[in-house]
């Protein structure tokens, strides 16, 4: 039995603005006899925006009114209506990645998108997105290795690292294609970011807007970006300069990349050939980059390869590979979805080792310190659980979870528990039990989740046998 | 002509040869003295059905063993066991008659009286008079005495919504391993959905259309009968469900529903009992059963 859903991604970029709808099939590929074992079988892109330039009303900031059209219009020309849309992402990336901007396009895409579409942004669930969009995951499992995406775009260079299929190290430095917008006739620089103002700096090279730039000045500066693009990959020494320009932690550097590849605007111009000529037809440095990220022959050291998508890798990747769905024994109360960003709390490994009545404490504990910093909020609980549990054990586990989420479970909100091993029906039931059917239980497995990620679960798919989630790691992390 | 005597004293010869080059032979080949093997202890050996089996690769030397391990990871197939020269290691010839024989154990052995008192089943038997009846005679094993029908009358709450029923099959071990977790999770979720349940027994030598007879007898409208699976080399501890609404004796097999593959391996116990309620449910609501029944 086939189900098919459609998603939407919508990335609004530094530079640029683009939507796709994905079409994804959810299927039991369990045999009739057996427990159900519901998947995303199938993800396949069934319409792709042409790229538009993101419309600004200053440098860093979004005008949302044509964000609206550009996207309707997108809608239309697909012949989708909004309410067919099951789920799906709007990114916010790179510079214009701001809180306000955010809560802009969220205000102005609301009711537009569907129901259960997130609006996010954060450069580590950007670096995975774009990653995953250019197939870096899948060509990783292919090929049993350790490969990096790098989605160099206009605002910044999201990384990803992803080893046999799996991430294992994201970053992000402040370098793009858009950080320096000069007039293609007159030279003249437009726009600099503070940035990059100070990496020229360092260099001796004094820009102001409004003055014009040599193009042996622009071609030092992008050559000193790409050199920070070695130094972040561990084949060059490690300057000051790349902690400048990262936006969050370092890579960590303690593995062996094997092969590379380029997403995001400027990776066309790293694969592709541009004339002298036309290193200023987008009015910034991004041809200029590419062509010094090219120098740098950096297939001397790796495998570089073209993934299936460049430009449009992050976009992809928002509108296939942010939906993923729960295990397919789970349990909740009634049709309560979709629940949003709810913060979840995370048991370490040491806590679940504790036995239950310390284990109920430390839930309790931790509990309390969400209340802290936020006053009363929803948190959903996530343990990793016990493989094959004892029903004994099981009533010991609900009853610590219903002790230690007391505060929780006094509020008007659903008491949501997360389970990585495959035991949320019974463990759902049984806490049900506990509190006497009398609260709404959410409880849903095969879902990995870390401290300090948000999780969306969206409407009941296939028979109500399994729910989508969108797991967003440090949503409006700026 | 050699004489009888002269013949003796040849082999005798021949013997003592025989024997004293066997003895410096086995010494040379082993290093190990025959006196040495014999002083073992039962506790000094290792359990060879100890070793998981999806992580052992006795490849000597493979191109990629990272990736060997990943292919055994998802499969109970034996792969990635050598040879010695055309035949099976020692290793893996005992440990497939090992595995053999916990298959046989699981057949043979009877559910153990504490745990069927321990989770308070009464006991039925089917018209089978023994183990070898209840191999050799399929038809024995879904009939019943009238002594053991009255008994089911006498001890079960009548006209239930479910009727669940435990029955040995094919594998005492997979009842012995299971029911103690999956029997009260099944109750507690039929609790949850307000579903009332009837009285619940043990039928010995019980084949699956045994379940049939006691739809009929309780005039229950669900009939669930958890059962031993025919054991196999992967596991014997395998527990199915078989699920009918409106069960009766002779109805066609398409109108049972299967849960199958209960153990730690597989569906982990609660899991399965707080699905198999789930199904009881459904199954409640649709009042319909197997392939007609919408999951």
């Amino acid at each position: 039995m086939e189900e098919k859903i459609i998603s939407v991604g919508i990335d609004i970029g530094t530079s640029t603005t683009q939507l796709v709808f994905s079409r994804l099939t959810i299927e039991n590929t369990a045999s009739a006899f057996s427990i159900p074992k519901i998947s995303i079988v199938e993800k396949e892109v069934i319409y792709k925006s042409s790229i538009y330039f993101t419309p600004l009303i200053s440098d860093t900031e979004i005008d949302g009114e044509a964000i609206r059209i550009i996207i309707e219009n997108n809608y239309k020309k697909a012949g989708i209506h909004p309410k067919e849309v099951d789920t799906g992402a709007v990114i916010i990336t790179g510079e214009t990645a701001r809180k306000a901007n955010a809560s802009l396009v969220l205000e102005k895409l609301s009711g537009l998108a569907g129901d259960f579409v997130v609006a996010t942004a954060g450069p580590d669930l950007e670096a995975i997105i774009a990653g995953k969009g250019a197939g870096a995951d899948l060509y990783s499992k292919s090929n049993r290795s350790v490969v990096v995406n790098l989605d160099i775009g206009g605002g910044t260079t999201n990384i990803s690292v992803f080893k046999d299929g799996e991430v294992i190290d994201t970053t992000c430095l402040d370098l793009g294609g858009r950080l320096i917008k000069i007039h293609p006739e007159s030279m003249k620089v437009e726009y600099i970011s503070k940035k990059v103002k100070k990496l020229a700096d360092h260099m001796g090279i004094l820009i102001e807007v409004g003055q014009s730039i040599s193009a042996d000045k622009i071609n030092k500066i992008t050559n000193r970006m790409a050199d920070l693009i070695e130094e972040v990959l561990g084949i060059r020494k490690v300057t000051e300069d790349l902690k400048l320009m990262l936006t969050t932690k370092d890579l960590k550097r303690n593995y062996d990349i094997e092969s590379i590849s380029f997403s995001g605007g400027v990776a066309d111009c790293i694969y592709g050939t541009y004339l002298e000529e036309k290193n200023l037809i987008y009015g910034d440095i991004g041809v200029f980059l590419g062509k010094s990220i090219k120098k740098l022959n950096l297939n001397n050291t790796f495998n570089i390869y073209e993934p299936t998508e460049t430009i449009r890798a992050t976009v992809v990747g928002a509108g296939s590979h942010t939906t993923d769905i729960s295990g397919s024994t789970i349990t909740f109360s009634k049709d309560i979805f979709p629940l949003k960003n709810i913060p979840i709390l995370k048991l370490s490994a040491e806590d679940e080792q504790l036995g239950y009545e310390a284990l109920s404490q430390a839930i309790k504990e931790k509990v309390s310190w969400f209340g802290l910093h936020n006053e009363k909020q929803q948190v959903a609980l996530a343990i990793k659980g016990v493989k094959s549990i004892s029903f004994g054990e099981l009533k010991l586990l609900a009853q610590t979870i219903v002790g230690g989420m007391a505060e929780i479970i006094s509020m008007e909100v659903p008491l949501v528990v997360i389970v990585e091993h495959d035991i949320a029906k019974a463990l759902g039931q049984t806490i049900q039990t506990y509190l006497e059917y009398k609260k709404d239980v959410v409880c849903i497995d095969a879902v990995n989740v870390s401290n300090g990620d948000f999780i969306d679960i969206g409407r009941p798919l296939a028979n109500g046998r399994v729910v989508p989630i969108v797991i967003k790691t440090l949503a409006f992390g700026y | 002509m050699v004489s009888e005597k002269e013949l003796k004293v040849i082999i005798e010869q021949v013997l003592s040869e025989m024997k004293s080059k066997d003895f410096t032979e086995s010494k040379k080949d082993t290093g190990v003295s025959q006196s040495a093997v014999d002083h073992i202890e039962d506790n000094e050996l290792s359990d060879i059905t100890m070793v998981d089996m999806r992580k052992q690769l006795l490849v000597p030397n493979p191109e990629n063993g990272e990736d060997y391990l990943q292919m055994k990871a998802k499969t109970s197939a034996r792969i990635g066991v050598w040879r010695a020269g055309p035949r099976y290691k020692t290793q893996t010839l005992l440990r497939f008659r090992a595995d053999h024989a916990v298959a046989m154990d699981a057949v043979f052995t009877d559910v153990s009286e504490e745990i069927i008192a321990e989770m308070n089943l009464f006991t039925v038997k089917t018209k089978c008079k023994d183990k070898d009846e209840y191999l050799t005679r399929p038809d024995l094993g879904r009939k019943f005495d009238d002594e053991e029908v009255a008994v089911m009358k006498e001890k079960c709450k009548m006209n239930p919504q479910v009727q669940v029923v435990v029955a040995d099959g094919l594998s005492s071990t997979a009842i012995e391993a299971n029911i103690r977790d999956i029997l009260p999770v099944i109750f507690q979720g039929l609790e949850g959905y307000g579903i009332k349940a009837g009285t619940p027994f043990f039928i010995k030598y019980g084949r699956v259309p045994s379940m049939d007879v006691v739809s009929e007898v309780t005039g229950a409208d669900i009939t669930c009968l958890l059962v031993g699976e025919r054991p196999g080399l992967a596991t014997g501890e395998s527990m199915s469900a078989y699920i009918a609404y409106k069960g009766t004796v002779g109805m066609p097999e398409a109108r049972r529903t299967v849960v199958s593959n209960i153990h730690q391996g597989g569906t982990a116990a609660v899991e399965a009992g707080a699905h198999i309620a789930h199904i009881l449910k459904e199954m409640l609501d649709q009042k319909k059963s197997g392939l007609e029944l919408q999951l």
